[in-house]
């Protein structure tokens, strides 16, 4: 019986180990089938975006926005909306259809995966998708002229921590959704579309009535725009208010894990 | 008796103070076809996902493989081939592919999974379809596809669940075939369905359970023996009349049944008996003798009431 001890013991080992990295592969495996769209996109906002804005409403707003040009202030807000776009898109739908349209993730929890190798497999996958775009778009803002600094290229990372934060947090929602009421829409008009416009990324929001500022305080994207100023062109702020930006966004990343964590392993051990 | 693969001891699952399942205990041989009967919310499927170590147990004791599932999910998963009730194929990807990612959760590494997948595509009829959408294929097919997926990681014990609900005649002999060939070549397997026909094609022995316990247990052909009789007599004399002639049917058969619309007899000869009730004068308009089945176990051990 020696032998089929050993299978017994050994059978589980790799999941154990490399469970979310196969979660990943099966995303990407999906992922193939709209790898045109994703390229489209991936090359064509950045292009559109930095260019409408750049050489449109750049003329027109003639005006340095803290001692920098106004491509130089909107840029880094553009490249971390692009991220929270793409968190958006591959937090929201695929995690509702995995649990109840085509409940993969149920199919994934027979074999021998876990809830919270789930939970990382999509965010790696998701991740491989996020960091090329957004490698994309910086290449974009380098054209354009839009980083003044060298350290700008760290925005990349904070691009992908700000898509990240907003996007496991998502995902920790989503997965609680059992009745499709069209919350997903909701999301995306109620709150992905008014943090994009009133996060300090067209204009600082000290330029929004006081009653209005808190929407930037609470909004991921305003700090991580915040962090992608200094580090691109050297925005001046205190350094406490530096650090918070970094405190919150991972503060909100790792609550969105924990709850989606534990969600995923409720929902798929019912 | 080898060891057994699966032993289930007052396995009981509660959602607060519903209990789905109640105290079932049964074990299950390797190279075993093992079933589970009974009707819609019978415990039948709360019991699979127990034993496939994905839902935990509120009490009672399970073994898997001499695994406890609440120890070792990942474990024993990785050696369980499970078809859900529901499917839950990736309409996203391809058919192939479908295999692929699937195998690729066990840890199988790329290249030999690929082989497999084709050998499964063959083995399910499937080869032609290896490029199709999910989407395209019929329930039929979906349903190989489903249990050819079950089958990547070249599981020791095979869990169905209603497997063949919702097919037409051909697609569910095309599955029984495929499915006797895994028992032949000595795949465990074990089934929930709520088809008597399919229990006795393909079990060797199971349960019959019901509002979460065991009703009865043994092979087909033990349980008719036991619950039922060898033959049995259907007589139909019109709605209205059957509650009376049954009146008149003292001495007939070892146990009378009546029904709205016909009058079972149960016996072990219903030639005579059909012949006893003619004597009589009573004239049905149809009659019908046949073999007793599991069917009649199944609804006097389980009640002919509907419960939805």
């Amino acid at each position: 019986m020696t032998a089929s001890i050993e299978r017994l013991t050994s059978a589980g080992e790799k999941p154990r180990r490399w469970g979310s990295f196969y979660v990943a592969e099966h995303r990407l495996y999906a992922m193939r089938a709209y790898l045109q769209t994703l390229l489209v996109t991936g090359f064509g906002n950045p292009l559109l975006y930095l260019f409408g804005l750049g050489v449109g409403l750049a003329r027109l707003v003639n005006v340095p926005v803290g001692g920098a040009t106004y491509l130089e202030f909107v840029a880094p807000a553009l490249l971390a909306s692009a991220a929270v776009t793409v968190a958006g898109e591959e937090f929201s739908y695929p995690v509702l259809m995995g649990f109840k349209w085509n409940p993969i993730f149920f199919g994934m929890n027979a074999a021998p995966l876990s809830g919270l190798q789930i939970v990382n497999g999509m965010i790696i996958s998701v991740f491989v998708r996020m960091f090329p775009t957004v490698a994309i778009y910086y290449a974009f803002m380098l054209i354009f002229g839009a980083v003044p600094h060298w350290s700008g290229v760290f925005d990349i990372l904070v691009a992908v921590l700000v898509g990240m934060s907003v996007g496991i947090m998502i995902m920790a929602y989503t997965s609680t959704i059992t009745e499709d009421h069209g919350q997903m829409a909701i999301i995306q008009r109620f709150i992905l579309m008014p943090m994009f416009l009133f996060s300090g990324t067209f204009f600082p929001i000290t330029n929004l009535p006081i009653y209005l500022q808190w929407i930037g305080w609470i909004s991921p994207l305003w700090h991580g725009t915040q962090l992608g100023r200094v580090l691109s062109y050297g925005l001046v702020e205190p350094g406490w208010l530096t650090l918070v930006h970094v405190v919150y966004l991972l503060a909100l990343a790792t609550t969105g894990w924990t709850l989606a964590a534990r969600q995923f392993r409720k929902r798929l051990g019912s | 008796m080898p060891e057994a693969v699966i032993t289930a001891s007052l396995l009981t699952k509660k959602y607060k103070d519903f209990a789905a399942v109640d105290g079932i205990s049964f074990e299950v041989a390797p190279g075993e076809s093992f079933g589970l009967l009974g009707p819609n919310g019978a415990g039948k499927s709360t019991t699979m996902r127990m034993v496939g170590a994905v839902s935990t147990r509120t009490s009672g004791d399970l073994s898997i493989l001499g695994l406890d599932p609440n120890e070792h999910g990942p474990e024993i998963r990785a050696q369980l081939g499970v078809v859900p009730q529901a499917d839950n194929l990736d309409q996203e990807l391809r058919v192939r592919d479908n295999l692929i990612v699937y195998g690729r959760y066990f840890g199988i590494p790329r290249r030999q999974v690929a082989k497999r997948a084709d050998e499964l595509l063959e083995f399910a009829q499937l080869s032609d379809r290896a490029k199709s959408r999910v989407d395209d294929l019929s329930g039929g097919m979906k349903r190989r596809l489903t249990i050819a997926r079950a089958l990547v990681n070249d599981p020791r014990i095979l869990l169905l669940d209603e497997p063949t609900t919702g097919l037409d005649p051909q697609a569910r002999h095309i599955l029984w075939d495929r499915l006797f060939r895994l028992k032949e070549q000595g795949t465990t397997l074990v089934l929930t369905t709520h088809y008597m026909d399919e229990a006795e094609q393909l079990c060797d022995r199971l349960v019959v359970v019901d509002k979460g316990t065991i009703m009865a247990e043994g092979s087909p052909a033990a349980l008719i023996k036991q619950y039922s009789t060898r033959e049995v007599v259907e007589v139909r004399f019109g709605s209205e009349k059957n509650a009376n002639v049954a009146k008149q049917l003292k001495g007939i058969g070892d146990r009378v049944e009546v029904l709205p619309d016909r009058i079972l007899i149960y016996s072990d000869n219903g030639e005579a008996e059909l012949s006893e009730i003619i004597r009589r004068g009573l004239n049905p308009i149809t009659s019908l003798v046949r073999r007793s089945s599991l069917e009649d176990v199944f609804l006097r051990l389980t009640g002919r009431s509907l419960i939805e």
